[in-house]
């Protein structure tokens, strides 16, 4: 397999679309969102429990992908328990990361297993499949819209 | 530096067709064909989003504008002349080539989707009432679907969509039974581009004649596999685009029977479309150029004439004879892969292999496929109700043309054991 396809469908993103995390309606979600990605026909339906500005819960269901569900199912993971400024700032160095942006060491710490995600900046046609969930969350957590689309 | 004269550019053809397409020499006529992709050589299998173009054609296109360019059907001098003799052509040298009774029946316009939108706006309007019906097709682009849902809303009119089975072929008996004495059109496809079907549009053309009805054929897929004959098809529209066709992007054809074309309002209007205008009243051109308002697309009118030029030296017989066989090799390799699923089995089909693979979603395989050089178009095809038929979002579709050879096929068999590989 060429190393290129290996950074791309690394071990923990193959994992986590055989094995999504999270992957369940919410029964009273604060905040439910619809999330399409009309070009390849992503669908997926994120759920929210906020507290008093934190995250309590966070789920999804849905069709898609590898890497929008391998996506979905690490940011519900990652971002459960954190405010919603703490997974805002996690959005914006995961854009800058699959969009092939400038990146800082200290940064690629931070985000943790997100780090998988870099090699897709060199297949821009799937930024939009990894950036799927997370900018429904941000949707979700900044407008009232019901639902998200790439297109 | 040598340049192309005028009366070089465009075409050349030989007497007569050979009985057998030589895929291999033809492709080297098609540089991009001899071009790596992230280090692979490419192995091009989406024509059916769009084709790649021989040099004869951008020989053509470039000829025109060193030698030729001016604006047409204007200026009394030498060039615009030469400008306009080469569109003119080009006009006539379609008309031969798809069979139309004259000339003025080519309508030149962007591509497949401009020539729907012509007709809906054209046709449709004047003669599509509230409580009136058009029939398409369940096999049918988005190009062939909103426009007349467009024009439905619009008149309060009904649409209504012929059935298929699963194997993807539209069912004739359903088909009759939808026309009533309120049915004013049918648009069908010639060839589905997401399945691959063959529709028997000379029959469909044959009941909707019977009840006074007319018929439109978007022939995008169509032209490039089969060819076509109009008149012997017997359809009053056919409306296809060139860059499907090996010619250049943004240039396509409506043919309108001179009957219906000869009653049928402007579509744009402006310059070129007039025979005298003042500010009390325009009087109009006549066909064809009544519907081809504005500067028209002389270069790409000129490339259409190269790639027409092109297809009729190689002969449509051979190349789709040659075609039949790469889609059958195709079709027996990968229905022999275990977790593959075809979708489109009709038993005449052309050019378009849809599938999915067990476990791994289409968008997955296409990217896979992409790294191993091989170019394959995934998603819904813009054919989202033909997916939905099928419960699926989505599908890989490899399609052919005229350069694909079986040593394509064995690229893209290989290149989904590495998808199996990723995906295990």
């Amino acid at each position: 397999m060429s190393s290129e396809l290996r950074d791309l469908y690394q071990e923990i993103i193959l994992d986590h679309n055989r094995s999504p995390r999270n992957f369940r309606a919410m029964g009273n979600p604060d905040r439910k969102v619809e999330a399409f990605n009309p070009l390849c026909g992503d669908h997926y339906t994120i759920y929210l429990a906020v507290d008093g500005g934190v995250i309590t819960d966070v789920s999804f269901e849905g069709t898609g992908c590898a890497i929008s569900k391998a996506s979905a199912s690490i940011m519900s993971s990652m971002v459960k328990g954190k405010t919603v400024e703490q997974a805002e700032a996690l959005f914006g160095v995961f854009h800058r990361l699959v969009t092939g942006e400038n990146v800082s060491e200290d940064e690629m710490t931070a985000v943790g297993k997100l780090a998988a995600f870099a090699n897709v900046s060199e297949f821009p046609a799937r930024v939009k499949c990894a950036s799927l969930a997370w900018h429904t969350l941000h949707a979700a957590v900044t407008t009232g819209a019901d639902t998200v689309s790439t297109e | 530096m040598t340049t192309t004269t005028p009366e070089a550019v465009g075409r050349s053809r030989p007497a007569k067709a050979p009985a057998v397409f030589d895929a291999a020499a033809a492709r080297k006529d098609f540089p991009i064909l001899g071009t790596l992709v992230r280090g692979k050589p490419l192995v091009y299998l989406d024509n059916a989003a769009t084709t790649q173009k021989p040099r004869q054609v951008t020989a053509a296109l470039v000829g025109y504008y060193e030698t030729s360019n001016s604006n047409v059907h204007r200026g009394v001098h030498r060039l615009s002349e030469t400008a306009t003799r080469l569109y003119e052509g080009a006009r006539a040298h379609v008309a031969e080539f798809i069979g139309a009774a004259e000339p003025a029946e080519i309508i030149f316009v962007r591509g497949t989707t401009e020539a729907i939108n012509l007709v809906c706006h054209s046709w449709g309007r004047p003669n599509v009432a509230a409580g009136d019906e058009v029939i398409i097709s369940g096999l049918e682009h988005h190009s062939n679907i909103v426009p007349w849902q467009r024009l439905c809303e619009e008149k309060g009119a009904r649409l209504k969509v012929i059935p298929m089975n699963d194997r993807g072929e539209l069912l004739l008996d359903e088909y009759e039974r939808l026309f009533s004495d309120r049915t004013r059109i049918v648009a069908v496809n010639h060839v589905s581009n997401a399945l691959g079907t063959i529709n028997p549009v000379a029959e469909m053309a044959a009941s909707a004649h019977a009840r006074g009805v007319p018929l439109l054929v978007d022939g995008a897929q169509g032209l490039p596999h089969l060819g076509v004959d109009v008149r012997a098809l017997g359809c009053d529209f056919y409306a296809f685009s060139g860059h499907k066709m090996y010619a250049p992007m943004g240039i396509g054809v409506l043919f309108g029977r001179k009957e219906l074309l000869s009653k049928m309002p402007p579509y744009q209007s402006g310059g070129d479309m007039i025979k005298s205008v003042t500010f009390d009243r325009t009087i109009y051109n006549d066909p064809p150029h009544l519907f081809e308002a504005g500067t028209p697309n002389v270069a790409g009118a000129v490339g259409l004439d190269a790639a027409v030029a092109y297809l009729g030296g190689a002969g449509q017989d051979a190349i789709r004879r040659h075609e039949e066989e790469v889609l059958e090799y195709a079709t027996g390799r990968l229905g022999d892969m275990e977790g593959l699923r075809i979708y489109g089995t009709a038993r005449e089909k052309a050019g378009v292999i849809s599938f999915t693979m067990e476990g791994v979603h289409p968008h997955d395989v296409g990217t896979i496929l992409d790294t191993e050089g091989v170019a394959v178009r995934t998603g819904h095809h813009c054919a989202q109700p033909i997916m939905e038929r099928f419960g699926i979002p989505a599908t890989v579709r490899a399609s052919f043309g005229l350069y694909n050879v079986k040593a394509d096929v064995d690229a893209l068999v290989a290149a989904l054991g590495k998808v199996r590989s990723v995906f295990r």
